[in-house]
């Protein structure tokens, strides 16, 4: 009897435990009741919009004096309009009348001149590249002196460092203690690093999202949001690695949206090496490069296999009249021929008695790297090429440039870190190279049309100046194109109107309804 | 007079020794041994994250750098500016007696990326993974127990056949996959839980049941040895015999006996849900301290992992702790003995 009543107790204890912990799975509440629920591989350990990663402008929280088009152009945020002096050197942006911070304190010229001032300050944010001679207030304009004429300053203005936040946001010694910004949501709570619930900004001066309550939640492993994407339990899922988007598709509940990002996996060579240093060398590595093989088989996806440095992404840049990059073993070894490297006895190319050695340095963080390196390393042994593949930290790369060891380094570049590819071009490829650019090399002609681009007195040769850009680089190759990127999105069915924004500066979420 | 006052004293101190219960010494012994333990784990622990970070391949201000501003923002002017604003450029034993000293007097210093508090970014964290793991632990000793003890009823039987199936299943399956399997199971096909993330409620349910799958499946084979022997001792057998209902026996011997058992176990087995938790928060994206200890890895955070590998290397000695007590107040023999002795 005793026995009876005992298993009986522990079924019983089963039973509950299995009904706590089956309840309120929240599948079964109606859609347009609930938050919509975004997932993202973002998080913020900071809300510093220095180091938060952009996360407040994509969940357009918080806005920036200048906006951008999904081409890059920049377009009224904060500022109205802006005009520079005839000289270049001084620059006017005006701002937009009526516009409202989340704390309901109006949006001025001193306070957006203040936060300029302060994100000026910080390393790391394109707005201390920029040749700077101050930031002030200027009636209800913001005015930017230079010393010497920039002219994608409005597109570093746009970058998400040069968010504009309330004075309230900061802390007595001036830290973000929280983000009140004056975008169409409000950040309702806020849980560092991961959580964020978000709700519609009444104060908002256009049009009134669909969707009132958002809740955004990072979760790192791209399986994990796979997973909460297949199951329902997240509306928009960002970051989903190939893998699983093949399975993804399959699901009649689930849509995907991607759109080709401007950013570029390349290979950068130490033009400044005994071997790499010869533009036949490099001309004959990129040629052995299946790069049509490798983003189908690595990336499933063909068309990211790269043709050019730029992608069709950056509509300026892109040339689609430029001879693409091919894969052509035969025409790599006659190259390497005519260079002097000729197969030794183990079959590694020789020169002199030095074998054709040399070192890649990559790192895991994007997975496809590591991969795509030992394909590249596969290639290069057919060619007769020993490569040496070290995966280390994304740190050893600019390391590396900085004392000269590098020697092939593989990783992602991104062209529109500011909406304006401009800028991060005029730096990875300045004449003393960059840690991201070319290393031990430079071009004269490069460097003056990528000057005469950004003092913007380019008398309308602005498009030729970026044809001879991707002339030089297609045949110099000091840094050697691989794959494009393709950056996609899980949309659940029951969620309409997602637009993918190439330079994923926002998520749009605001023009997102609720399926009828 | 020097004499007739040492004389109470003396008098009043064998007083109070001969009226603290075995039971308090006993617990007083035991807390003084770990404390000091702990003492020692913290400048061993200390040291050796310090000096593995040290090693790790790659500048720690070019990795610092790219915690805070995103590898692609990262240059050699951004991490030269770190480096002199965290004093990385500083000697590696200077920023380790830096480091000691803050602990001596409890400073767990600032993070290197996010410049927040350690202290504040680590008190979420360990709420966060204590909250995972009470949640496993209780699970899977509530099922192990359970089908432990009924297993021990008929030895050889079914029951006990299916639950060695189950003890060697579950420790067979890593937690990763398993945590995987269960997603499959009770959120992508069957839609019953959420697959990953937290804040709800429910959202535990799935992370702390992956990590009790393992955990009572060796449960349920220790509790169904030790109510299986116990059952066939002699003082069970004497307690049936002098009449004392089947229930009772149960509780009072059985239940006791394989208590002192189970809780010597659980010390042992918390080791494996410790390094348990760190894998099943990344999967779950669970905050816990092993989601805090790999970003610390990965960016350098030096101060944020010593403190993190101190906290789960403390909640060790914290566990062994409170089994030792446990133990001691289940089982009285060793004060008694100690008493008499």
């Amino acid at each position: 009897m005793g026995w009876h009543r005992w298993r009986v107790a522990g079924a019983s204890a089963v039973a509950l435990l299995m009904i706590a912990g089956c309840g309120g799975a929240g599948n079964d509440v109606p859609a347009a009741k609930k938050p919509l629920k975004v997932v993202g591989q973002f998080e913020f350990h900071s809300l510093d919009p220095s180091t938060a990663g952009g996360v407040f402008t994509r969940l357009q929280v918080a806005e920036t004096l200048v906006d951008a088009d999904v081409r890059g152009a920049p377009k009224p945020g904060l500022a109205e309009t802006w005009a520079a002096s005839a000289d270049g050197l001084s620059w006017t942006f005006t701002l937009r009348p009526g516009a409202l911070f989340h704390d309901g304190t109006a949006v001025t010229a001193d306070v957006a001149a203040a936060v300029l001032n302060s994100a000026q300050g910080k390393a790391g944010t394109p707005l201390a590249t920029v040749p700077l001679k101050a930031i002030s207030a200027d009636g209800s304009s913001v005015r930017v002196d230079l010393t010497e004429p920039f002219a994608p300053l409005p597109a570093v203005l746009a970058h998400t460092s040069t968010q504009i936040l309330a004075p309230s946001s900061y802390g007595p010694d001036h830290a973000v203690t929280q983000v009140v910004g004056s975008g169409p949501y409000k950040v309702a709570h806020i849980q560092q690093p991961a959580d964020i619930e978000l709700a519609a900004f009444e104060g908002w001066r256009g049009e009134k999202p669909a969707i009132s309550e958002v809740t955004y939640q990072a979760v790192g492993r791209a399986e994990s949001r796979a997973l909460m994407a297949e199951s329902g339990q997240s509306d928009v899922t960002f970051g989903m690695d190939p893998t699983s988007l093949q399975k993804i598709k399959q699901s009649r509940n689930l849509d995907i949206v991607d759109v080709t990002l401007p950013r570029t996996i390349l290979l950068k060579a130490n033009a400044g090496h005994e071997i790499l240093g010869d533009v036949q060398v490099r001309r004959a590595i990129s040629l052995a490069l299946d790069r049509e093989s490798m983003a189908t088989a690595l990336l499933r996806d063909p068309e990211m296999a790269a043709t050019q440095l730029f992608p069709p992404s950056l509509p300026d840049w892109h040339q689609a009249s430029a001879t693409p990059l091919e894969h052509d073993q035969t025409a790599a070894k006659d190259l390497l021929a005519a260079a002097g490297w000729l197969p030794g006895s183990d079959g590694i190319l020789e020169r002199g008695g030095k074998k054709f050695t040399v070192s890649l340095r990559t790192f895991p963080d994007r997975p496809e790297l590591p991969i795509l390196a030992t394909a590249i390393q596969a290639k290069l042994k057919e060619l007769g090429i020993a490569l040496e593949v070290k995966v280390g930290n994304s740190s050893e790369i600019p390391a590396g440039h900085q004392d000269g060891s590098l020697e092939l380094a593989l990783f992602s570049r991104n062209y529109a870190l500011v909406p304006d590819a401009l800028v991060t071009l005029a730096g990875d490829f300045a004449p003393e190279g960059g840690d991201y650019g070319p290393m031990g090399w430079n071009d004269p002609a490069l460097t003056s049309a990528l000057h005469v681009l950004a003092s913007g007195n380019d008398a309308g040769q602005a498009a030729e100046s970026r044809r001879k850009v991707t002339e030089i680089l297609q045949t110099q190759l000091p840094v050697i194109p691989v794959a494009w990127y393709r950056q996609s999105a899980v949309v659940n069915t029951r969620v309409e109107g997602l637009v993918l924004d190439p330079l994923e500066r926002s998520w749009r979420l605001s023009d997102l309804t609720w399926k009828k | 007079m020097t004499l007739s006052t040492a004389k109470p004293a003396a008098e009043f101190r064998a007083l109070t020794r001969a009226a603290v219960p075995p039971a308090v010494a006993t617990a007083a012994r035991v807390l003084g041994r770990r404390v000091a333990q702990a003492a020692g784990v913290v400048l061993l622990v200390s040291t050796a994250c310090f000096a593995i970070v040290q090693s790790l391949p790659g500048d720690i201000a070019f990795r610092i750098a790219a915690g805070r501003y995103g590898y692609d923002q990262v240059t050699a002017a951004s991490a030269n500016i770190v480096r002199a604003e965290l004093g990385l450029d500083r000697s590696v034993w200077i920023q380790l007696v830096d480091w000691l000293s803050g602990l001596a007097s409890f400073d767990l210093g600032n993070s290197l990326v996010t410049g927040a508090s350690v202290a504040g970014e680590l008190g979420l964290h360990i709420s966060s993974s204590l909250q995972l793991a009470a949640a496993a632990l209780v699970l899977a000793l509530s099922v192990g127990t359970t089908v432990g003890a009924l297993a021990a009823a008929r030895p050889g039987g079914l029951l006990d056949r299916l639950t060695t199936v189950w003890v060697s299943a579950a420790r067979a399956l890593p937690p990763f996959l398993l945590g995987l399997v269960l997603i499959l199971l009770f959120s992508v096909h069957l839609g019953m839980l959420p697959a990953a993330g937290h804040g709800e409620a429910n959202n535990i349910v799935l992370p702390a049941a992956t990590l009790a799958v393992g955990l009572s499946g060796l449960f349920a084979r220790v509790t169904r040895d030790a109510v299986a022997q116990i059952r066939q001792s002699d003082y069970v057998r004497f307690a049936a015999t002098k009449g004392l209902g089947g229930w009772l026996v149960f509780l009072r011997h059985v239940c006791r006996n394989t208590g002192v058992t189970l809780i010597a176990y659980v010390g042992v087995q918390v080791l494996v849900l410790i390094e348990g938790v760190v894998v099943v928060e990344s999967l779950f994206a669970w905050p816990g301290l092993g989601h805090a200890l790999v970003h610390a890895i990965f960016w350098r955070d030096i101060p944020m992992i010593q403190a993190a590998a101190l906290a789960l290397a403390l909640m060790v000695v914290a566990m062994n702790t409170i089994v030792d007590l446990a133990t001691a107040a289940v089982d009285p023999r060793p004060r008694h003995k100690e008493a008499v002795l």
